[in-house]
């Protein structure tokens, strides 16, 4: 039997030309060619493969724990006794996680996290995001049915995605995004065979969205397809820019205007660093709009568990609150998330402690607060001094990074390095992301990953390795771009 | 008890609007029976999913005790946990970034695990070679199933895309071909022969399909569900001959792989047996077999690990497949434990090795009570017939229903199985789903039971069933 393809491809069932054509369509840079070249340089260095430097340092994906960030004891201990619930008799337990986990068993089936919960996820569960919600958005009220546990924040995206996607050519939906994007929405677009309707958000004002913008994007699409949809990432990936509450409110009114659903992807609202910034939910704003907006604009908003100062991404753990969805297409959804039957419980009981996070006066509080701000405080401390440094260097300029977990500065580039990329067929910035890694061992994602304006380029980069190795790595990139430049100039 | 008397009309409501009814009603009654109204019965029996610890059934101890150990690594220090659960702990968490399982992971899996995995497809299959390239690990069997099936299933045809599949066959499966834009091509499983596969009934439901649709792909579930038949050998090598000759995709729903009874049942892999076939089918049917953590004795449905092994796969193709899978970041790094502990279990010799085949055999030995007991209730009702429980966790009986029974189904514009399930839910607080759901033969009815739970649930199950159903048949004679 052939496990290698050698055989000759007539006669198979499943080729490129016979399967889905809109699969091959799909990129995802986060996890594109330099990371599978990364992961090779990594194997090679353990070969014993001499190179320039001893490690491999992965500053392409938001993944905290990875970069030595600590998981929030409060949670494991709560995790750890919803799965072998023998340890609610250790007494090295404190109360409060036992409660925790007693309380979480009780809603599944059988009392283990091992049971099929139901597919929009476990009862108390959406009743205590709802409440978070509520608490975050000064009183404003959640509905517990309008909140459907998802497998990360991106299984949600993608099924709403999925819903909102119909029509043919003309009347094919068209889905508005910004650029730069995080490359799960142009992946899903595309994968989905729906239109991307890209709106630049403007660089010299600190990557903020200019409704002018929107209305010129949203214009030129309606030539060539039926735009149902507006996608923001607030806090922004890869930008980092925190939106005013007056932002909020004139893509508000746009939407409404413009009869569009709007899509609110907010896993980073803890991660809001810069003076003067702060995270405004796009139902806070719109229900503080008064009921011309409130009772008409269809919104779909977005959470996780990977983010903010949790980290935790392996846990696939998220939510979606579903606000003014048409009965009819609510009863679809719900439908099409029973298809994949349950969300991971233990997914679902972490989103359980992160909207219920030990209070002032029980026993695990102090430390938990200790935890949570420690971590939050670095990351603040960790984009400053990234954006402090990158400016330093001729040739990168970087906006402040106001929240999220990345810097996106941009580069220039000689012209014989563009010229030398081309003629290789590479972006240029792949092309230097590319020596970047083989030269220093740091792995950054190409501006081209995410979208940028024609004849710029950019870097994605992260803010997690802890702050001695950051401080290391930004030098080293500082001296890989001077020598870079001379090089090629 | 009335059968005649009118179903509650927010009943009916819901079977319009085409929700799940059965469960809607079964919540509903929990919570009636909360608030304290009385009934002929104390609490709902859940015999409607394939869920072995909503059964009743506990997990596995190592499973668990290991993967506690993986959330909270403070617990490596303490003497409560066997040593070997400490060493897997330990050896799986070098594997995740940062020593943390809250770390993702690659986007087909740990490759450790999949090495596991890959160990594990190989030892079962008597040496045949596996290797983790072709293993994607995802959240559960049913999302690698839909990854496949978004790449067979072309949007942009005027002429759709075809899938066949067993009637009967489960729910979810079908909604997910509709949602994926597929056209279902049924094939009839041969009740009266124990709910065997048919090669002529595939050619048949092959040459029907394409007058309508462009089949390209045939989905066996083997052990089925939910029918609980077993596939023998010849029959497993004659639908792969039909595979080759009309250039079918093989999907092959493994899950219950674990799940057999009877001491003349073998479960044989579509895998080990296309490759005991011949170079020139073994080298070209091009086949995708599917496993998960949900069933067997784990039954860690909750925890959504799953694997799809890719056997004959274009190469081109498996890095677009890659590709898509990336975009979803990775699997839950909980469920891809659970796999390496399904894929690698205590062995004799280890510290938990004794626990652990006590906790297997007390399970199997569960089930092949249950079995037994539910066919020797079912021979002594009127009006049931079932085929031969080899494996899978339910049974399927035929329901023989009397001509007035369906006169009444019909006058409530509803299935007669349905309005037996719903029936049977009211007056006895019992909770299964009728074949209508699964897809049956016209004209015949059925009913799926779950039949892997405690012991004494299956027997107060059983008793509910045989009162409601012998009162039935007496009201409709």
């Amino acid at each position: 039997m052939s496990e290698n393809g050698a055989l000759p491809l007539r006669g198979k069932v499943l080729t490129v030309d016979t399967m889905n054509a809109n699969v091959k369509k799909v990129d995802y840079a986060v996890r594109g060619p330099i990371v599978q070249r990364a992961v090779q340089i990594e194997k090679e260095l353990k070969e014993g493969v001499k190179k320039p430097f001893e490690e491999v340092i992965k500053a392409n994906i938001g993944d905290a724990h990875a970069m030595g960030q600590r998981p929030i004891t409060f949670f494991r201990q709560v995790m750890a006794l919803c799965t072998y619930p023998q340890l609610l008799d250790d007494n090295k337990f404190p109360e409060d996680a036992k409660n925790r986990a007693r309380r979480i068993l009780q809603s599944c089936g059988g009392n283990s996290i091992g049971a099929y919960t139901t597919s929009q996820g476990i009862d108390c569960v959406r009743h205590d995001v709802a409440n978070y919600i509520q608490r975050r958005d000064g009183g404003i009220p959640s509905d517990p049915d309008n909140i459907y546990l998802t497998t990360g924040a991106s299984d949600g995206i993608v099924t709403i995605l999925k819903l909102l996607t119909a029509g043919e050519g003309r009347t094919r939906t068209g889905v508005m995004i910004s650029i730069p994007q995080y490359p799960l929405y142009s992946a899903s677009i595309a994968e989905l065979g729906a239109v991307q309707i890209s709106y630049y958000l403007n660089e010299e004002k600190c990557w903020s969205l200019d409704i002018s913008e929107l209305q010129r994007a949203l214009q030129a699409a309606r030539e060539h397809c039926s735009p149902r949809v507006l996608c923001i990432i607030n806090p922004g990936n890869p930008t980092g820019q925190v939106q005013s509450r007056q932002c909020i409110e004139d893509v508000i009114r746009f939407a409404a205007k413009e009869n569009l659903f709007l899509m609110a992807d907010e896993v980073y609202q803890d991660n809001v660093y810069a003076e003067g910034c702060e995270f405004h939910s796009f139902k806070k704003v719109l229900f503080e709009m008064g009921p011309e907006y409130s009772s008409k604009v269809e919104l779909a908003s977005f959470h996780s568990t990977s983010k903010c100062y949790m980290g935790e991404c392996g846990f696939r753990g998220g939510y979606m609150e579903v606000i003014n969805m048409d009965p009819g297409v609510k009863a679809q959804l719900t439908k099409l998330v029973s298809v994949r039957l349950c969300p991971p419980v233990p997914g679902q009981a972490l989103m359980d402690l992160v909207v219920n996070s030990p209070q002032p006066g029980e026993p695990s509080y102090q430390t938990f607060m200790k935890e949570r701000t420690a971590v939050l405080s670095a990351l603040a401390e960790k984009a400053k001094l990234t954006e402090e440094i990158l400016n330093t260097v001729p040739g990168i300029s970087c906006n402040p990074v106001q929240g999220a977990m990345y810097s996106f500065p941009r580069i220039t580039l000689p012209e014989r390095a563009i010229n030398e990329a081309k003629a290789k067929d590479q972006a240029p910035d792949m092309f230097y992301c590319m020596k970047l890694l083989e030269e220093t061992g740091i792995c950054l994602v190409p501006g081209s990953g995410f979208g940028q304006r024609e004849g710029t380029y950019h870097f994605r980069m992260t803010i997690l390795p802890p702050t001695e190795k950051l401080k290391i790595m930004l030098n080293k990139l500082k001296e890989f771009h001077q020598k870079f430049t001379q090089q090629y100039s | 008890m009335s059968f005649l008397k009118e179903i509650s009309p927010l009943v009916n409501n819901y079977f319009l609007s085409g929700t799940d009814v059965l469960s809607r009603r079964a919540a509903q009654i929990t919570a009636e029976i909360q608030q304290g109204e009385r009934r002929s019965y104390n609490e709902v029996l859940d015999l409607s999913s394939g869920d072995l610890h909503r059964g009743g059934i506990k997990p596995i101890t190592f499973v668990r005790q290991v993967l506690a150990a993986c959330f909270y690594p403070a617990l490596l220090e303490e003497d409560s946990l066997p040593l070997d659960v400490k060493q897997r702990a330990e050896s799986l968490l070098r594997e995740c970034d940062g020593g943390s399982i809250g770390s993702y992971t690659d986007s087909s899996g740990i490759a450790k695990i999949k090495h596991c995995v890959s160990q594990f497809i190989t030892r079962r299959d008597g040496g045949v070679p596996s290797s983790p390239d072709n293993i994607f690990i995802k959240s559960g069997s049913q999302m690698a199933l839909m990854i496949m099936l978004k790449l067979l299933i072309r949007s942009d045809d005027s002429c759709r895309t075809g899938v066949l599949i067993p009637v009967p066959t489960y729910a979810s499966f079908t909604l997910a071909l509709e949602k994926q834009g597929a056209a279902i091509i049924p094939y009839y499983l041969c009740e009266e022969q124990g709910w065997t596969l048919q090669v002529e009934e595939l050619r048949r439901a092959l040459n029907t399909g394409r007058k309508t649709c462009n089949p390209v792909a045939l989905y066996i579930c083997n052990p089925g569900n939910p029918t609980g038949h077993i596939q023998s050998r010849k029959s497993i090598e004659e639908v792969i001959r039909f595979a080759a000759e009309e250039k079918l995709f093989i999907l092959a729903d493994e899950v219950y792989q674990s799940c057999m009874y009877g001491d003349d049942t073998e479960f044989h892999s579509y895998k080990k047996v296309l490759s005991e076939m011949g170079s020139t089918i073994s080298s070209t049917v091009e086949q995708a077999s599917f496993n998960s953590v949900s069933k067997g004795f784990m039954g860690e449905c909750g925890l959504r690990g799953g694997y799809v092994e890719l056997v004959n796969l274009d190469p081109a193709v498996k890095e677009y497949a890659s590709r898509l899978l990336s975009t979803r970041s990775c699997p839950p790094v909980v469920g891809q434990i659970a796999l390496d502990l399904m894929a690698d279990p205590p062995k004799p010799g280890d510290t938990s090795f004794p626990t652990f085949s006590e906790e297997v055999q007390s399970i199997k030995n569960t089930i092949g009570k249950n079995t037994v007991r539910i066919l020797e209730v079912f021979a002594e009702l009127p009006g049931i017939s079932c085929q031969p429980l080899k494996a899978g966790y339910f049974v399927f009986p035929c329901l023989h229903f009397p001509p007035k029974a369906i006169k009444w189904a019909k006058r409530r514009q509803m299935e007669p199985d349905m309005l037996y399930c719903l029936h049977l839910l009211e007056e006895s607080g019992l909770h299964v789903r009728p074949g209508c759901e699964y897809g049956q033969r016209k004209d015949s009815y059925h009913i799926r039971l779950f039949v892997a739970t405690q012991e004494n649930i299956m027997e107060d199950a059983l008793q509910r069933l045989k009162t409601f159903h012998t009162q039935f048949m007496k009201e409709f004679s």
